[in-house]
């Protein structure tokens, strides 16, 4: 059965609007079992959302997103957790990875505009005691998100229609 | 005077245009058609191949190879052979690279046939075969599966179709149209029945990295004693989503291979440079790409085999290839009957299982490599079709 999950995981993450039916008949597999393995993997968080990739340059939304790395101090006995924890509960971070390399956390961050992420980085981000530095870069373009290349050209199937 | 269709030598004009070929043409002139009619894969090759070919596209390396394909190439098929179907070959003689495995089946016939001589084609299978046995002055002798037998080729089908004058089998395992596959027993028998008698097996492998359910492609070359009376063909087209490049090889005895090679370096001089070059990145490091593709495809296998259970239409569980093979015989209608209206009233192209030999009839070829959903749509409009079918029979 884990591995089941695992099968069905992977494709929901690349379609989380598969339906249950569709997904059993994919796997040969029973709807009822499909839909108990979900149910048991939204109980255990390994199921923490579904969510749709968006395209936000195509709309006429005006954001900016930043990736800022952040160097901190870990603590006693709580290592990054607690900075880690405090720095998730601001609802304009999306993202919060602890990393190897010269820097320990590296944050992704949603803004109105620079002035907004600014504001952040140097209200709320650079105050924060463990915090000892950051550097902040800010996204100018999307190319490929989540495995999906974002402007790809919609290519007719050149195929013949019927071939041996 | 003669006209021009009067110069065309006999042996080639009572050869007929596939079958396949004429149901393309009315399929091809229509608007919207769906098609589950298509044989080669839809995905794009991987593109770590496509990149190596763009890359010695640039570097200018655009010459022609060696006959028999670039050694690099060959030492990587000789390791591809080993670790997939458990056969040794030597990467200097006893391979060649062709244009598509097409030209080696075509290579194999010729450099095999005497004039008279008897080829055992089993049907349904790749419309080529029988063809090129004729071509290279052969006789194609057709023996047919049986869907009860889940279309494999068994000793029975074959014992009694043995006369003096054959001299090939053609072993067209993980099949196409059927799907069906050979497994380890299924071979070992054959291989049994084949040890004394002097048969040579074409083994067309161009499927074999298509086999669903854990199960995994069985070359009968990999019995010791078939392995010199086998020529082992594959190719890229289908395994790599590389059906354009048009590349495939053969691998078999020296002698044979040589003879392959003489024929090949006159009428085609090298398989195309580009396509070798970009075939060494496949092999090298494209496992990964292909076992993706594999499990696609069985997805795609069982979502569209349950459709045709679902309207009514016995659908063996094909393990091979990326073709289901339904049987339509519930519905009252022939084989050909059933794809023309179902392409006209419909507009679903699916190709008839008689263009792949006569005991097709009663069969559907459906080829899986399309999308869900346009699996989905495709299913959705056959299953009209056939309760209006069922419905106009219970009707009279």
């Amino acid at each position: 059965m884990e591995n089941t999950k695992n099968i069905i995981l992977e494709i929901l993450e690349k379609n989380s609007r598969v339906s249950i039916e569709d997904m059993a008949a994919m796997l040969g597999m029973n709807a009822d079992d499909i839909a108990a393995a979900m149910d048991e993997m939204i109980k255990d968080q390994i199921i923490c959302g579904y969510t749709t990739l968006v395209n936000w340059d195509k709309t006429d939304r005006q954001f900016v997103t930043a990736m800022i790395e952040v160097k901190v101090t870990p603590q006693r006995d709580r290592g990054f957790e607690k900075i880690a924890e405090r720095i998730s509960g601001f609802d304009e971070v999306k993202a919060v990875y602890l990393m190897a390399g010269s820097y320990d956390l590296l944050i992704m961050m949603d803004g109105k505009n620079i002035r907004d992420i600014s504001y952040f980085v140097s209200n709320k981000l650079s105050t924060l005691d463990s915090v000892l530095s950051t550097a902040t870069h800010f996204v100018l373009k999307k190319y490929k998100d989540h495995g999906v290349v974002l402007e790809k050209k919609v290519e007719e199937d050149e195929r013949m229609i019927v071939t041996p | 005077m003669m006209k021009p269709q009067d110069y065309i030598a006999e042996k080639v004009k009572v050869m007929p245009f596939s079958g396949i070929r004429k149901f393309f043409d009315i399929a091809n002139e229509m608007e919207g058609v769906i098609s589950l009619g298509v044989g080669e894969p839809d995905f794009d090759t991987p593109w770590a191949i496509r990149e190596k070919g763009i890359y010695n596209l640039e570097k200018g390396k655009t010459v022609y190879s060696s006959n028999a394909g670039l050694l690099e190439l060959r030492e990587e098929i000789k390791k591809y052979l080993k670790r997939t179907i458990g056969v040794s070959y030597c990467a200097k003689d006893e391979i060649i690279v062709t244009v598509g495995a097409s030209e080696s089946i075509d290579l194999a016939l010729r450099a095999l046939m005497n004039p008279g001589d008897e080829v055992l084609v089993p049907e349904p299978s790749y419309v080529s075969y029988k063809p090129c046995v004729s071509m290279a002055d052969g006789v194609p002798v057709v023996v047919n599966t049986k869907a009860e037998n889940r279309f494999k080729l068994t000793v029975d089908d074959i014992k009694d179709k043995i006369t003096d004058r054959t001299k090939a089998l053609i072993l067209p395992y993980p099949n196409n149209p059927t799907g069906a596959i050979m497994e380890k027993e299924d071979i070992e028998k054959l291989a049994e029945f084949l040890k004394d008698k002097d048969i040579i097996v074409i083994s067309d492998e161009i499927y074999s990295e298509l086999t669903y359910g854990g199960k995994k492609h069985v070359s009968i070359a990999s019995i010791d004693y078939m392995r010199d009376k086998t020529i082992v063909i594959n190719g890229f087209s289908k395994s790599y989503a590389m059906t354009g490049w048009r590349l495939g090889y053969a691998a078999g005895s020296k002698e044979i291979i040589s003879a392959m090679t003489k024929i090949h370096q006159y009428c085609i001089m090298c398989a195309p440079t580009t396509s070798q070059q970009a075939a060494v990145e496949a092999l090298r490091n494209c496992d990964d790409a292909v076992a993706e593709m594999r499990k696609e495809y069985d997805r795609r296998r069982r979502f569209m085999r349950k459709g045709f259970l679902d309207m009514g239409l016995d659908c063996y569980d094909a393990e091979g290839a990326f073709y289901l093979f339904p049987c339509i015989k519930s519905t009252g209608l022939g084989t050909d009957e059933f794809c023309e209206r179902l392409l006209f009233e419909e507009k679903v192209a699916v190709v008839p299982g008689t263009a792949f030999g006569e005991c097709g009839e009663g069969f559907i070829r459906c080829s899986y490599a399309y999308s869900i959903d346009e699996i989905r749509v495709a299913l959705e409009k056959i299953a009209a079709f056939v309760k209006k079918v069922k419905a106009e029979k219970e009707g009279n």
